[in-house]
């Protein structure tokens, strides 16, 4: 297998882009990625993009034709793959595969997700679709509300608090505010966190990732040529993919997803890294407590000391280990298909040292952590610096 | 969600009457029914089985931000229950608010209205739980 590296990075600005389309989004980031790698169009030989539901969304299914169309990239292969929200790491996951193997040299991976063409109500129920449709969504069931739920049972086990998840809305609040793709560059207070109207109790709505619009993309190419195009290529250290059970009901524990902590097992190992090793992650923080649940599955902090390391700000961008320096999905935004490629653009941009504000000192290796539904789907990439 | 008529027909024993299934070679259950047992695969030997539909709270939310469908019921409670067979479900709980609820508190099952489409559509029946006096 040949090593594979990022050699190009690009975004929309995620939020309500009322002004633009799914296929202008996907272009835009697409052309931004394509001209950071210094490629031409025509050495591009396939594309995967993530996309969890475009049908739902605006109507638009054959994402992968469109894309390749509107790109200008026709006839090369386009394929589009959905694992909810984790559909952009897994997009990002079947490049890697097909660079790796030798079957493509150049690969374009997009993310992309327009959801504010609808209103709220029908957003919800369409997101309920990354759970059991049957047995979970059709009880009354919503997103906000299984997370609320693992976030009861985090309190219930280890004494977790509403100040501990509040406080990691405050940290990204903080980190977003800086960066300029953000839905929401404005930093909150704590006392606006725990005041804030209440969604799913005990989740309340700013530690609710929002209903975004968004798109973003990367050019990968085999490391050994990498340096051609790229001054700074990003190696892709491992690519790792798990599955758990789809209803949140059917898991052993709801204070753990064992299908991110099996992919962080099995990416470190492949990396030959360990959890102290990484020095800037950005993870699933689709709501508060995803985060804290998160630093725990990938090892950075034991069970149950996430929430105090949180609020102790060991997350911070100067703190033990740097998490979602982007403001990750709670102040960035969280256009589904989009978040999984926008993560790895940041760590590649942390990698580069382009962090601008926001840059952690002396990064070495960075992680990604992308979550499809409340946990079914786990997707952990690890990078370094390839140059 | 809008479900199709051939769909609430589809799932009338699951629902209303919490049929679910039981491996014989490992002795677990499962709701709603599976066809493959996941921890014994092909050597498992799966038989209908019938849940009483009695448990206890593993973990509860109440909903404030429903989706479509549930905007009229609004705050309800939603909860993962243990039945007592070892196997959780996702259900409502009624006639309760969230003062009344702790994880561990003992529930039943009681047959309820879940929604309805629209005026002229179905109305889809189903399971919900309550606390047990």
């Amino acid at each position: 297998m040949r090593k594979v590296s990022i050699i190009g990075v690009g975004m929309t600005k995620f939020g309500e882009n009322w002004d633009k389309s799914f296929r202008g989004m996907v272009t835009e980031a697409g052309i931004q990625a394509i001209q950071d790698a210094n490629v031409k169009g025509d050495e591009i030989s396939a594309g995967y993009v993530g996309t969890m539901a475009s049908g739902s969304l605006v109507g638009q299914e054959h994402a992968g034709a469109l894309i390749a169309d509107y790109m200008g990239l026709n006839p090369i292969p386009i394929t589009r793959v959905e694992g909810a929200c984790a559909s952009g790491s897994l997009a990002l996951r079947q490049g890697v595969m097909a660079v790796a193997s030798g079957l493509h040299d150049l690969v374009v991976v997009g993310g992309v997700e327009k959801m504010t063409d609808l209103d709220t109500a029908a957003v919800s129920q369409i997101l309920g679709g990354a759970g059991d449709q049957e047995w979970e969504l059709f009880m009354g069931a919503t997103f906000p509300g299984l997370y609320a739920m693992m976030a009861r049972r985090h309190m219930y086990e280890y004494g977790t608090t509403e100040e501990m998840l509040a406080s990691v809305a405050v940290k990204n609040h903080a980190n977003g505010f800086y960066n300029k793709y953000a839905q929401f560059q404005r930093k909150i207070t704590m006392e606006q966190a725990l005041n804030a109207k209440m969604v799913a109790d005990p989740l309340k709505i700013l530690d609710c990732s929002p209903i975004s619009d968004g798109a973003a993309a990367l050019v990968l190419a085999p490391l050994d040529s990498a340096s051609s195009y790229s001054e700074k290529p990003i190696e892709i250290l491992a690519s790792e993919q798990a599955s758990g059970t789809l209803a949140l009901h059917d898991r052993d524990t709801l204070t753990s997803i064992k299908a991110a902590k099996i992919a962080g097992e099995l990416a470190y190992k492949k990396a030959g890294l360990t959890p102290k090793d990484i020095d800037v992650a950005e993870v699933h923080d689709c709501f508060t407590i995803a985060e804290i649940i998160a630093t725990e599955d990938l090892g950075f902090f034991n069970p149950g000391e996430g929430g105090p390391a949180a609020l102790e700000g060991k997350t911070k961008i100067d703190g033990e280990v740097a998490i979602n320096t982007s403001g990750g999905l709670k102040s960035t935004g969280h256009p589904v298909g989009a978040t999984g490629v926008k993560q790895a653009c940041e760590v590649s941009w942390q990698l580069r040292g382009d962090g601008e504000e926001t840059q952690v000192k002396d990064v070495e290796y960075a992680l990604t952590h992308n979550v499809g539904g409340s946990g079914a789907t786990a997707v952990v990439h690890l990078y370094k610096r390839g140059y | 969600m809008k479900e199709s008529i051939s769909l609430t027909w589809r799932r009338i024993p699951e629902r209303y009457k919490m049929l679910g299934s039981h491996c014989t070679t490992c002795d677990s259950h499962y709701f709603p029914p599976r066809m493959v047992c996941p921890t014994c695969r092909r050597k498992g030997k799966i038989e209908p089985f019938e849940f009483a539909g009695n448990g206890k709270i593993y973990s509860f939310t109440v909903i404030h931000a429903a989706p479509a469908g549930f905007e009229n019921q609004v705050p309800y409670v939603m909860a993962i229950i243990e039945l007592d067979e070892g196997t959780r479900c996702t259900g409502q709980i009624v006639d309760a608010t969230r003062k009344d609820l702790k994880i561990g508190d003992r529930v039943e099952g009681t047959f309820r209205k879940i929604l309805s489409d629209d005026p002229e559509g179905p109305i889809h029946y189903g399971f919900k739980f309550r606390l047990k006096k």
